[in-house]
């Protein structure tokens, strides 16, 4: 393991410090998606990015957007590599961006130690939950831990649509991955 | 993508893999506009998407992703022939799903826990699939133990498709997989949801003469052919378009 210099440690930062085009209220930091960044002589740099799904489009924008930021900062050539070791998971998102996401009207995602979907049961009529969960998704609007699942997928391929019991308003839910 | 460059990635494997997401992804991107209610047509397209980002990835591991899902004929595609069935009414694409996420799961724990070169991609998708396979298997139960109608359609797509459940466990070559274990937990886990469902195991033959299967040697069924002219027809009327 090559220690990282002072400008790779700046050129991390700033890569981190670009916004996520699908919630600009996270930086990819906060989502843990920009693992390293290397230096190759005093100009070109290679910034490793993790996707967060297989099939996320936004990896695209958040190259180019990493590019540019980077360029801005003297960088001649930038080179951004896609890695998928050790997989990205919603662990991987810090403290601060799960704030974020609260305020922005998403229910962060549950940490977990063990990977895959919580288990669910489906009613006859429709999804609600009967597990006993240790840690309900919690509304991001009124705080109520009674709240129902909608559907396991929603408006982008990390996300569950959810309902609050209380106040009665849907919302986002950053799944577990 | 990793540290393990396509020189030394089993080509056969990289397409197998590959055109099983390509080709299902497609299938389940025909949903789009058509899904009996909003939520499903969200859901199915979110797993398309997952199944197309494996799909680029392990393509192009073997060559050009684009040359390989736009230029190539019928014959030079090695999915599954499950993968290719038109997708019926719900309950058809839901059997569909229910057979295939479960290999898949399967298939990709097996390999994620090895260090071959599809152990990075297995391990990062292994996890989304066990959200399609959860979505499969809700929708089994709910159909199969819900109405007259919905448990008869659920039965009779379950049947349908069975026959082509078998090839799913020919072995593949420079795939380092225990295919006799990996079929037999396949069959435990599918009989256990089916089992819930109040849905009779089928019991027709899975392989051999009478059952389908040669999808990984090329052999497609006649549906195949057209969902390919539509897929494929764009690029090819319009080499290097882009927008």
């Amino acid at each position: 393991m090559v220690t990282a210099t002072a400008l790779e440690k700046e050129l991390l930062e700033l890569a981190g410090s670009v916004p996520d085009p699908e919630l600009p209220v996270l930086t990819l930091q906060e989502l843990g998606v920009v693992r390293a960044a290397r230096l190759h002589g005093s100009d070109t740099v290679e910034v490793d990015l993790t996707p967060t799904y297989t099939g996320c489009p936004a990896i695209e924008a958040m190259s180019v957007d990493i590019e540019r930021v980077l360029r801005a900062h003297g960088m001649r050539q930038v080179t951004v590599r896609t890695v998928l070791a050790p997989a990205w998971t919603t662990d991987d998102i810090s403290p601060e961006g799960r704030r974020k996401l609260r305020e922005f009207g998403i229910a962060p995602p549950r940490v977990h130690s063990a990977s895959g979907p919580v288990p669910l049961s489906l009613g006859p009529t429709r999804t609600h939950t009967h597990t006993t969960e240790t840690q309900p998704v919690r509304c991001p609007h009124c705080g109520s831990p009674d709240t129902e699942l909608l559907s396991r997928f929603s408006s982008t391929a990390c996300k569950a649509l959810r309902r609050c019991l209380a106040c009665r308003e849907p919302f986002d839910h950053f799944k577990e991955l | 993508m990793t540290a393990t460059g396509p020189a030394t990635v089993p080509v056969t494997a990289a397409l197998a893999l590959g055109d099983d997401a390509l080709v299902l992804s497609h299938r389940l991107g025909e949903w789009a506009g058509h899904a009996p209610v909003l939520e499903e047509e969200v859901a199915l397209a979110n797993i398309a998407l997952d199944l197309l980002g494996q799909a680029r990835i392990l393509l192009s591991l073997a060559g050009d992703e684009d040359e390989l899902a736009y230029l190539r004929e019928e014959r030079a595609f090695r999915n599954l022939q499950l993968v290719e069935q038109p997708n019926g009414d719900f309950a058809h694409t839901i059997a569909r799903q229910l057979y295939f996420s479960t290999y898949q799961q399967l298939l990709y724990a097996e390999l994620a826990a090895g260090d071959g070169p599809f152990a990075p991609l297995a391990a990062k998708a292994v996890k989304e699939v066990l959200y399609h396979r959860d979505h499969a298997e809700q929708w089994t139960l709910r159909l199969g133990d819900g109405t007259e109608t919905s448990h008869e359609r659920m039965r009779s797509a379950c049947e349908a498709l069975w026959k082509f459940t078998g090839e799913m466990f020919q072995p593949v070559e420079g795939l380092e997989a225990d295919w006799a274990r990996l079929e037999a937990h396949w069959q435990e886990s599918v009989t256990d949801v089916l089992d819930r469902a109040t849905i009779p195991l089928p019991e027709g033959p899975r392989t051999g003469a009478w059952s389908a299967g040669a999808g990984r040697q090329g052999l497609h069924t006649e549906p195949f052919g057209r969902m390919l002219a539509e897929m494929q027809h764009l690029h090819r009327s319009h080499p290097g378009a882009s927008w």
